[in-house]
């Protein structure tokens, strides 16, 4: 099985005089793999995780995904690579409270070129699949959490990226809602999609990853697969 | 807090909100700046061309009517019965006229007044002495010292001499040279036609339609046919003000649009500033700021650049208004003439007005913002307003991120109607400007038909020369006349030579009209020299006139009637059949046929004549051709020059500089909504750019979110470009005392309205395309992080 994620002694320093938010780290993530990365505030997890997801460029090192070279990519490369091989899911769900729930999960596709017809046909497939179809011409701000963060996985997942980023997905819903998308999240990599998550909910880590790094002041301090240390 | 304490900290208040807001302070500098600069301007030349005249009017109690009445039909008593007439206040006269032609002067009118003073019409001696003997002449200001030095001594034809003892000016222009009453009726049989002159004043200042009233009435008061002319001092004050007065609509309509630009962009920019704001207004009167502080530090902080501006625009309105007075100086024959000072002080004073009033309103909803609110607001996602237009823009058959784009106004109502005015206003001076060149040029061409003559054939030079491609202009003083039958047969005869005429400028006298009027008499294919036609005809043979409208307007005449002229010894009565579009001469011109005046002998022919050559005709050959043709006949043969009037290309580089200004300032306008916009939206072009929108794609959102409202703006701004064009060239015109034709007017055909209405997109674009560069650029992950 190959890798969706190669990290190379990859370095992210904002300029500070301090030591860098992250790395040198080396890290590599499997094709279907569930990657739950935790760790304390400012150990580094959403600075990895933008390195992974080309929102960000390493000071040093290299990052691979999917057999590209993000760090090497210019910026109308990488909003290629994102919007085909990258599914992004925010913590505060990032909608856009302009656009009813399904021009949301159809934009994805509708920026990537994909027709209107079969970008409308997807997006309906998946608010179905994600319980949510009967807010398709609802907007964002009328919905629950939990149904805005099952929107925002929509909308992660309209162009089937090789790769799905999570950050923080329960954090900011309540626990009845942060439950729903565990399950969500744990269906949808059922599927075989390769999820890299973010997160301080240790049962969302537990339920979901198949493996689980734990990042210190922006190194890997544990990096355990469910059921085995190593 | 104390008072010393609370006025510091607004003070580092105010600096920070400058400070922060780079853009939208630069944007209101700048727009002030332009806008007090074209006020200055087009404010000064309206005092400075309507105040000499007025003020020397005053002192020199000019005369509202200046009559030439024939001695010959009314008596001097009959004349003077008419000081008595209804509405007549003062009076003087009457004053017997003539006119003489002594050798190395123009022709001048002399009358005959016993003191250069009286109840009207004070004459100002600015050399030497009145005349006291019946041989004395005063003669006009304007002569240069060395022919009009007192002890000079004219000779007349027949023999006759004077001798000048001073010069004078009349501020009516009711004569060129002055005499004694005895001296003027001395000069007989010299000095001819022989008149009167009354002048009159009336009560206030009295308009066209009073001055008409009060002539009719003249008229019927003397024995028919008596009265000749009478010219207004309305005429004078207009030949006087004309250079300068061109200007005045033109630099008005600009001053006001660039006025109306600087109260949108400046509300605006003040507007959007606060609405960017609420949650620092918030954090301000948490921590301790009251309503009426927030307010101050909130007009303030439009007041600082607008202040810098405002200095910077009447600096640069005084240097652009600095050579323009100079023009309006030349004109009245004055010195020292500058930017008022409180021209200076009422623009800046009103200017930094709108400025404060245009933030007032907003700062004003600042200060009663209550502080929870306003935090709350700050931090709160989206109004909800535009999700319809999202809806059905997002139906249209468009590339989703121009469909985002233009849904993206609708959310941001006033803000998006800011901008709409500032591109309607761009658009509307753009077209104006465009218009007004397109009409200058159009009456450039008009103005001198001559022009449009490929080749012009004058007497040869005494040594020689060649032809060297310059056309001599003015009158034919100087060079010798052609030698007509050999011109004629070597034109005729040359290969390539479509139509011809001869024209020659003379000095003639028109019966009623006061000083000499210049002649253009035409021979050969007269629809050649035609000029433009703003009524009637042009003239097609003996016997009939065209004149311009200020002829019209200053003798009375309407076409149909009958004039005499009076060409050296000849006499002619020509039936006006036309009124021509020149402006030449200050208006004082007949054209007729040179066989108008078939008893001359004719002894100076023509000065010059005019070719047309037919189409293919490489004129060069034509030119090399006709010279050789022309070798014996002491002619010479050159390229027409093609000038365009210095009034008009003044008029032409004004314009574009004070479009090129107002567009900017447009421009300005949509780049400070649109920073605000995308600053407000940065989070949303985040996410965008996070789910794959690239950085080509977000300028063309960005893009998209003007070019709708440019479009719209465009259209907006369209006819009133129009309107204002064809309410202000009729103002010009008059100005320079003359009607203009519907083609100088109607210059908006489909192929130059399709351009401006797509200007207002230009304009859109341009304005947008620098915070779309930025938007683009923006970090994805920094963005994400701004709540």
């Amino acid at each position: 099985m190959g890798h969706v994620i190669e990290l190379d002694a990859a370095t992210k320093d904002y300029g500070g005089a301090g030591t860098p938010a992250l790395g040198p780290l080396s890290l590599d993530v499997a094709e279907g793999e569930a990657l739950a990365v935790v760790g304390p505030s400012g150990s580094g997890k959403s600075t990895l995780l933008n390195l992974v997801a080309g929102l960000d460029r390493p000071s040093a090192g290299t990052v691979t995904v999917d057999g590209r070279r993000v760090d090497r990519l210019g910026e109308a490369a990488l909003a290629r690579f994102r919007r085909e091989r990258i599914g992004f899911v925010f913590q505060f769900f990032n909608l856009l409270d302009d656009l009813t729930v399904a021009d949301n999960v159809r934009l994805p596709a509708q920026l990537a070129g994909t027709p209107r017809r079969k970008a409308a046909d997807r997006a309906d497939e998946l608010l179905g699949m994600l319980g949510v179809h009967e807010h398709a011409g609802s907007y964002p701000g009328r919905l629950s959490g939990g149904e805005r963060q099952r929107v925002a996985v929509a909308r992660a997942l309209v162009n089937r990226p090789a790769l799905l980023l999570a950050d923080e997905p329960t954090g900011a819903l309540d626990t009845a809602s942060g439950h729903e998308v565990r399950e969500l999240l744990a269906e949808v990599h059922r599927s075989g999609q390769t999820i890299v998550l973010v997160t301080h909910d240790m049962a969302l880590a537990r339920s979901l990853a198949t493996r689980t790094v734990t990042l210190v002041d922006g190194a890997i301090s544990a990096d355990e697969r469910a059921g085995a240390a190593r | 807090m104390s008072a010393g304490s609370s006025l510091g900290a607004l003070g580092r208040v105010v600096r920070s909100g400058v400070g922060r807001r780079r853009v939208q302070t630069l944007v209101v500098a700048l727009a002030t700046l332009m806008s007090v600069a074209s006020a200055v301007v087009a404010g000064s030349l309206v005092v400075a061309s309507s105040a000499p005249f007025d003020h020397a009017f005053a002192r020199g109690h000019g005369a509202h009517l200046t009559a030439q009445i024939d001695a010959g039909r009314a008596t001097a008593a009959q004349a003077a019965a008419t000081a008595h007439l209804r509405g007549v206040k003062a009076s003087a006269g009457p004053f017997p006229v003539a006119i003489i032609a002594p050798a190395a002067l123009p022709r001048l009118t002399v009358a005959g007044r016993p003191s250069p003073g009286g109840p009207v019409d004070r004459l100002e001696v600015t050399a030497g002495r009145w005349a006291s003997a019946a041989n004395e002449i005063v003669l006009p200001a304007d002569l240069p010292p060395e022919v009009a030095r007192p002890g000079t001594t004219l000779t007349l034809p027949g023999g006759r001499t004077l001798t000048a003892v001073g010069q004078a000016r009349s501020v009516t222009g009711s004569a060129d040279a002055w005499m004694t009453p005895v001296g003027v009726a001395a000069l007989g049989k010299a000095g001819a036609p022989a008149t009167t002159q009354m002048l009159y004043r009336f009560s206030g200042s009295p308009g066209k339609a009073a001055l008409a009233a009060d002539r009719t009435r003249l008229k019927a008061a003397l024995p028919a046919g008596a009265l000749l002319g009478g010219q207004t001092y309305l005429d004078v004050k207009q030949a006087a003000d004309r250079e300068a007065a061109t200007f005045v609509p033109f630099l008005m309509a600009f001053g006001a649009l660039g006025l109306a630009m600087a109260v949108i962009v400046v509300a605006g920019v003040v507007g959007g500033a606060v609405g960017a704001n609420l949650r620092r207004i918030g954090v301000l009167k948490a921590i301790g700021c009251t309503p009426a502080e927030v307010v101050r530090a909130y007009v303030a902080q439009a007041l600082v650049p607008a202040a810098a501006g405002t200095l910077l625009g009447v600096v640069l309105g005084n240097l652009v208004a600095y050579p323009l007075l100079g023009d309006v100086q030349r004109v009245y024959g004055t010195t020292g003439l500058a930017v008022a000072w409180w021209v200076d002080a009422a623009v800046a004073a009103g200017a930094l007005l709108v400025v404060a009033a245009a933030a007032l309103v907003p700062a004003l909803r600042a200060g009663r913002l209550r502080t929870v609110e306003a935090i709350a607001v700050g931090r709160a996602p989206g109004t909800g307003r535009g999700r319809r237009a999202h809806r059905l823009i997002g139906r249209l058959p468009l590339p989703r991120t121009v469909s985002l784009g233009l849904a993206t106004p609708f959310a941001r109502p006033v803000r998006s109607a800011s901008m709409l005015l500032a591109v309607a206003f761009g658009t509307a001076a753009a077209t104006f400007a465009i218009g007004l060149a397109v009409s200058l040029n159009t009456i450039g061409t008009a103005r001198d038909p001559d022009a449009a003559a490929a080749v012009t054939v004058v007497p040869a030079a005494p040594d020689g020369a060649g032809p060297q491609g310059a056309v001599p202009t003015g009158p034919s003083a100087g060079p010798p006349a052609l030698d007509e039958a050999k011109v004629r047969a070597a034109i005729t005869a040359q290969p390539g030579t479509a139509s011809f005429y001869g024209v020659s400028d003379r000095q003639v006298t028109v019966a009623g009209v006061v000083g000499p009027v210049e002649a253009n008499l035409y021979r050969g294919d007269l629809r050649a020299g035609a000029y433009e036609i703003i009524a009637g005809r042009w003239i097609t043979g003996p016997g009939q006139a065209v004149v311009p409208t200020r002829f019209l307007e200053v003798t009375g005449h309407r076409i149909g009637d009958t004039i005499t002229v009076r060409d050296a010894d000849t006499t002619a009565r020509l039936r006006i059949v036309g009124e021509a579009f020149d402006l030449r001469n200050a208006g004082m011109r007949v054209h007729a046929a040179a066989a108008s005046f078939s008893g001359a002998k004719d002894p100076d022919g023509m000065d010059s004549y005019l070719i047309r050559v037919k189409p293919g005709v490489s004129v060069a050959s034509y030119v090399d051709g006709l010279n050789a043709a022309l070798r014996t006949a002491d002619a010479q043969a050159m390229t027409s020059s093609r000038g365009v009037g210095s009034v008009i290309a003044v008029l032409d580089s004004l314009a574009a500089l004070l479009t090129l200004m107002l567009v900017t300032v447009a421009g300005l306008g949509v780049l400070n909504a649109v920073v605000l916009d995308t600053r407000e939206r940065v989070h949303d072009l985040g996410v965008c750019k996070a789910i794959g929108m690239s950085p080509r794609q977000t300028v063309a959102m960005v893009l998209a979110s003007v070019a709708g409202l440019g479009a719209v703006g465009g259209l907006a701004g369209l006819p009133v470009g129009v309107a204002l064009h064809h309410l202000v060239m009729p103002l010009m015109g008059d100005a320079a005392g003359t009607r203009l034709t519907h083609h100088m007017v109607a210059v908006y055909d489909v192929p130059l309205l399709v351009p401006l209405a797509l200007g207002g997109i230009a304009i859109a674009l341009l304005g947008a395309l620098l915070p779309a560069g930025w938007a683009a650029k923006a970090r994805t992950a920094t963005a994400l992080r701004t709540e």
